[in-house]
């Protein structure tokens, strides 16, 4: 699936932008889910109590991972799941294929996997004849369209239904037209139960890792994780490292947050605890580090790793409502993944810890208290230092470095802006001012406040 | 090998100082008693799942009868002994309805708790197009902290808390149930 690398964050917007009834209906969409979350977290006086508690164990699991990684990974080869650790994708990718090609496995049924897409697995496998079919309905409806998911939760937030049903009479053979949720939903559940029934290999990612227990908790709606897994000969789970808690009875705190902030709803339908394969069946969990490492030692940046990846940042955030999924071109959108993709290549993601305002509104919501905007605005600073800053950006902050640290040549810069806004407006209201796209400028004033405050003072 | 050592090397280069486990013993119970099983019917009903409060297993029998009049039924409860369990977990594909017994219920989300062994195919309460789940009334707990402890360190190979039929909104965020699990669950509540 491509991701575009050519394009920025701030010219996809640009692109989503073209298409303004649309912007209107996702942000009102993903502003409805917000709402849902409120109303969901309010019923709860203990709220802020269970998100101190979730950072708290997040704190401890990611100060003692080393120890907890070995504990689980003891405790699940005793339960007899086989373990396997990969540094990066690339070893998560061969990994994946070795476990196939091993049992002569060339198709595939996978629910939903963050990391696999973060890892770009199923690109990697197509080129290696094994296909793999996305079981969760909205990431089957995108890569129908060829598309990665556009959101975390909600992959094919960004699609309309008749979008939808264009791509099932294409290739699922639901009637032309046919734009129903209900009848879509029935289509695709009919053809993924066929899918379900003949797969020989399973794949499934984690939300929850017990370094006690050495079981893995995998949640869903669809129940389509679990009909993968307990239907195959094989099931494959992939998770990266920081999916890690200590104990079992710490699944009760992140349970209780996970949906509430994801959707509004109390717990997902099914919350399955892997401790054991079932009889005749084989169990893999594949540990991946892929730069988790790396950013576990980057002081400002650790705190991301506590992410149990709810959505609820990007729900909240004006630019993600405003801009679509897809303008992060990273796997993981929204301002989470402004925070996480530049640990992973600072000069490819550098564009994205600035596409905020850094009104906060993702770290108020954030379960595991993530300083999310503080540290989109570290970010900005290590880019800018490291060299990754745009050039215009850079022209533009020395420019305003050499105005703001004079003051004659600050009001001299004010007002000759004053007076040319006045006599040449269009020299800035036009398509060369980003400014201007979007909205009109405002009339030029005709004296400074300093002008205003020397003649006023009394 | 070389590559668990090299992650497990660089992780305990870069993890932070010892940072202490909270203590979560104190999040207050919301619900007790009658005021839980309400709270469990009201959830229970909101997420799309059909409540009903009897007496005895022999009301349950007599309206799973009335409400599924046709189709493959399987059971692991005596109850239903005569719908046999079988070896080959794609053969349960046809299963119309599904019956179990759970452990337990939570009121704050309607999410009842089977193991393995509660269900005895990992796959039956999934496959199936209905599913008929039962839970005593003295067994629906308040929150999740009290389900972690009434779990507390069992033995389970796989177990699973499951809180209404299988469902989507992933198109235009219309709800749908029926995604790829049961269309239906009904609960009985029993006392």
């Amino acid at each position: 699936m491509m991701e575009s690398a050519e394009k920025d964050h701030a010219e996809l917007a640009k692109d989503f932008n073209k298409d303004e009834p649309r912007v209107d209906w996702h942000d009102e969409t993903l502003w409805w889910i917000r709402q849902k979350r409120d109303m969901s977290v309010n019923r709860l006086p203990e709220w802020e109590d269970l998100r101190e508690a979730a950072s708290l164990i997040k704190n401890n699991a990611l100060s003692n991972l080393n120890g907890y990684l070995q504990e689980f990974e003891a405790n699940a080869i005793k339960n007899g799941i086989k373990v396997h650790w990969a540094a990066d994708a690339a070893e998560h990718n061969h990994i994946v294929l070795s476990i196939l090609q091993e049992h002569g496995i060339n198709q595939m049924v996978k629910s939903k996997s963050m990391l696999t897409e973060e890892c770009h697995l199923n690109n990697f496998l197509a080129e290696n004849g094994v296909e793999v079919i996305d079981s969760d309905l909205g990431e089957r409806i995108v890569q129908l369209a060829n598309e990665p998911p556009s959101h975390i939760v909600l992959p094919c937030i960004h699609m309309k239904k008749g979008e939808i049903g264009d791509l099932f009479h294409k290739y699922l053979g639901s009637a032309e037209g046919e734009s129903d949720p209900q009848v879509l939903t029935e289509t695709a559940r009919q053809h993924l139960r066929d899918v379900f029934l003949t797969r020989k290999a399973a794949l499934t990612g984690v939300n929850f890792a017990v370094a006690e227990t050495g079981e893995f908790v995998v949640c869903t709606n669809e129940g389509n994780a679990d009909m993968g897994a307990h239907l195959a000969d094989v099931h494959i789970a992939a998770m990266g490292v920081e999916k890690i808690i200590p104990l079992r009875k710490h699944l009760s705190v992140f349970l209780r947050l996970l949906t509430r902030s994801a959707t509004g709803q109390p717990i997902t339908t099914y919350s399955s605890h892997f401790k054991k394969p079932r009889a005749g069946q084989q169990m893999h969990l594949v540990l991946v580090d892929n730069g988790r490492s790396i950013q576990l030692g980057r002081e400002d940046f650790r705190n991301s790793l506590k992410c149990i990846r709810c959505g609820a940042c990007m729900n909240t955030c004006p630019v993600y409502r405003r801009s679509g999924g897809h303008s992060y071109h990273y796997a993981i959108s929204g301002p989470i993944g402004a925070i996480l993709a530049p640990n992973l290549d600072m000069k490819k993601h550098a564009d994205l810890p600035f596409a905020s305002t850094l009104c906060g509104s993702c770290s108020n919501v954030c379960p595991v208290k993530i300083d999310i905007h503080d540290q989109l605005y570290k970010w900005r600073q290590v880019i800018v230092q490291e060299g990754y800053a745009p050039e215009a950006k850079k022209a533009m902050m020395k420019g305003m470095a050499l105005t703001l640290s004079s003051p004659n040549f600050y009001r001299f810069a004010g007002k000759a802006g004053r007076i040319f806004m006045r006599i040449a407006p269009f020299a800035v209201n036009n398509k060369l001012n980003p400014w201007y796209n979007q909205r009109d400028m405002p009339d030029a004033p005709s004296e400074s406040f300093g002008e205003w405050y020397k003649k006023n003072r009394k | 090998m070389s590559n668990r050592n090299n992650i497990l090397a660089a992780i305990l280069a870069n993890q932070p100082d010892a940072a202490p486990l909270p203590d979560i013993s104190h999040f207050n119970y919301l619900y007790a008693g009658e005021d839980a099983v309400e709270k469990f019917i009201t959830v229970s009903t909101g997420i799309g799942s059909s409540v009903h409060r009897v007496s005895d297993m022999m009301q349950v029998s007599k309206l799973i009868g009335e409400k599924f009049p046709q189709g493959r039924v399987i059971s692991n409860l005596p109850e239903f002994a005569h719908m046999p369990l079988v070896d080959e977990v794609h053969t349960y594909a046809d299963v119309e309805l599904s019956i179990f017994k759970t452990r337990f219920g939570v009121a704050e989300n309607g999410a009842m708790w089977v193991t393995e062994a509660d269900i005895s195919e990992r796959v039956l309460p999934f496959i199936c197009q209905h599913l008929v789940l039962i839970v005593n009334a003295g067994d629906i707990l308040s929150t999740m902290h009290q389900a972690y402890e009434r779990i507390a360190d069992a033995e389970y190979s796989y177990a699973t808390f499951i809180s209404g039929p299988s469902k989507t909104a992933d198109i235009e965020q219309s709800l749908v149930l029926g995604a790829h699990g049961p269309r239906s669950l009904t609960v009985f509540i029993i006392g």
